[in-house]
């Protein structure tokens, strides 16, 4: 049985005839050729399906796409801006966050989601909120303070906007 | 692996769910956050030919707080219960998988799937929660003492939807901890605990959660308390843990819940 599908990906609509069965990573790597989303475990456990549906980071290998249907999907394509790497991803290349960047699109997502939820997060939460995905490369350290450095120059940076909006 | 074919169908209601289920019979299946189901379907253990989706069914979502009681509605998040500020409830979310898993899974799916040490499924027990189901006969509610039948079993009807979960407001000396080899996996125990009522609930040590403690041990020290609940289970030496290491965790596990009860 084929299904009508409309998703909303990275601001952009896609119509899709799609099977019921297709889950959400599959429809973005294979119908939308969007690969920077990565597929391992298909239960759940790795997280390198991560990507955000309206602003919360979740599976995409455990979401069937037609239950997503009026979400705001966003994927790791939807950092950077105008080819340059947005401020998260210049901090996991500057603190070598990524070896072999298997991991990287669903850490990236992770954190951009749990960071817009909670911008005062500490390094210990962080630490713990990275446990949900798999990086069999870089032993965590580099993501956990690479993560925790783009959490606190975002904070600093609203800070100087609220303080310039004072003066 | 991918999941065998289905036919998918939205509910925009509870009774339209049950409707659905009605006339699609046995191969049909409910669908919620899929963070149970859908690994299942992958792995094709499970392979329902049905999927009702209850993910659009809004009146199924939030929670009600009103004298004395806590309305959980059945599609509401892990991850919105952790947010929402009541006490060990919330508290006991930051135990369920990871964050990305709390955004999805829902406290309904929970239940209905019943894992032993599912927290969800400790806390009903804990507290006696009423289970509200609708199926094709109207409304009924199942106490949680009675919903839990086996591993992954219990007394919902096929056509059964879970809407709610009401809890008597908790009181604020309870608490919830586990162990787990890795952070976010099942728990190889878990305990629970109400230090007014007396009562502990246990994860991992047996088909259901387990009630294992009255008012039979009030009066002595919670390390005491604790051994006494360790004591009192029949455990079996199992593939990779043994009785021994799993009553040792009981023990820990019973006392710290207790303090963590007692602390605040
Ligand atoms: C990596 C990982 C780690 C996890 N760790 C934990 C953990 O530590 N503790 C824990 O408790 N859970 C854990 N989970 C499972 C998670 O909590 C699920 O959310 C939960 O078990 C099921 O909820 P769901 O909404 O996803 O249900 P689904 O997966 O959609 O459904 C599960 C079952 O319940 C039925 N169902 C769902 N909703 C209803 C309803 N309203 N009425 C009747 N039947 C219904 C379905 O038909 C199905 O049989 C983990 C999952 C993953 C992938
Ligand atoms: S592919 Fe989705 S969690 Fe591993
Ligand atoms: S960088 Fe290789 S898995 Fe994380």
């Amino acid at each position: 049985m084929i299904q009508l599908v409309e998703l909303s990906v990275n601001g952009e609509r896609h119509d899709l005839a799609i099977e019921p069965r297709r889950t959400l990573v599959d429809v973005l790597r294979h119908d939308l050729r969007l690969t920077g989303t990565h597929v391992g475990c298909e239960h759940g456990i790795c997280g390198a399906c991560t990507v955000l549906v309206d602003g919360q980071p979740a599976r995409a290998c455990l979401l069937f796409a037609a239950q997503v249907e009026g979400a705001d999907i966003r994927t790791v394509e939807s950092l950077s801006e105008g080819g340059a790497l947005n401020d998260l991803q210049q901090c996991f290349s500057e603190h070598h966050g990524l070896q072999c960047g298997f991991c990287t699109p669903g850490m990236l997502m992770l954190a951009e989601g749990y960071l817009a939820d909670e911008p005062d997060a500490t390094k210990e939460e962080i630490r713990e909120v990275v446990a949900s995905n798999l990086c069999r490369c870089t032993g965590y350290q580099t993501i956990v303070e690479a993560i925790d450095d783009c959490a606190s120059r975002r904070r600093a940076a609203l800070q100087d906007r609220l303080d310039r909006s004072a003066s | 692996m991918k999941p065998a074919a289905f036919e998918y169908h939205r509910a925009r209601t509870p009774a339209g769910a049950v409707g659905l289920l009605t006339e699609l019979g046995d191969d049909a299946k409910i669908i919620a956050g899929g963070q149970s189901l859908v690994a299942m379907m992958n792995f094709r253990l499970a392979r329902p030919e049905h999927l009702v989706d209850i993910t659009h069914v809004d009146s199924l979502r939030g929670i009600a707080v009103s004298e004395g009681e806590i309305r959980i509605g059945a599609l509401t998040t892990h991850r919105e219960v952790e947010k929402a500020g009541l006490g060990v409830l919330s508290a006991a979310m930051r135990w369920v998988g990871h964050l990305p898993i709390r955004t999805r899974g829902t406290v309904g799916g929970s239940i209905a799937h019943a894992d032993a040490t599912a927290e969800w499924c400790l806390l009903a027990v804990l507290f006696d929660a009423r289970i509200v189901v609708e199926g094709p006969s109207g409304v009924r509610e199942i106490r949680a003492s009675e919903f839990f039948l086996g591993p992954f079993t219990t007394a919902l009807g096929p056509d059964e939807l879970i809407t709610a979960l009401v809890f008597p407001s908790p009181p604020p000396r309870a608490a919830l901890t586990e162990y787990a080899d890795r952070r976010g996996d099942f728990a190889l125990v878990a305990a629970a605990v109400d230090l007014d009522a007396d009562r502990v609930v246990l994860g991992g040590v047996g088909a259901v959660p387990t009630l294992v403690s009255g008012k039979w041990c009030s009066g002595t020290t919670y390390r005491a308390r604790a051994a006494a609940a360790a004591g009192s289970l029949e455990l079996r030496d199992e593939p990779g843990i043994s009785a021994h290491y799993r009553r040792g965790l009981v023990r820990t596990l019973v006392e710290r819940a207790y303090e963590e009860a007692a602390n605040g």
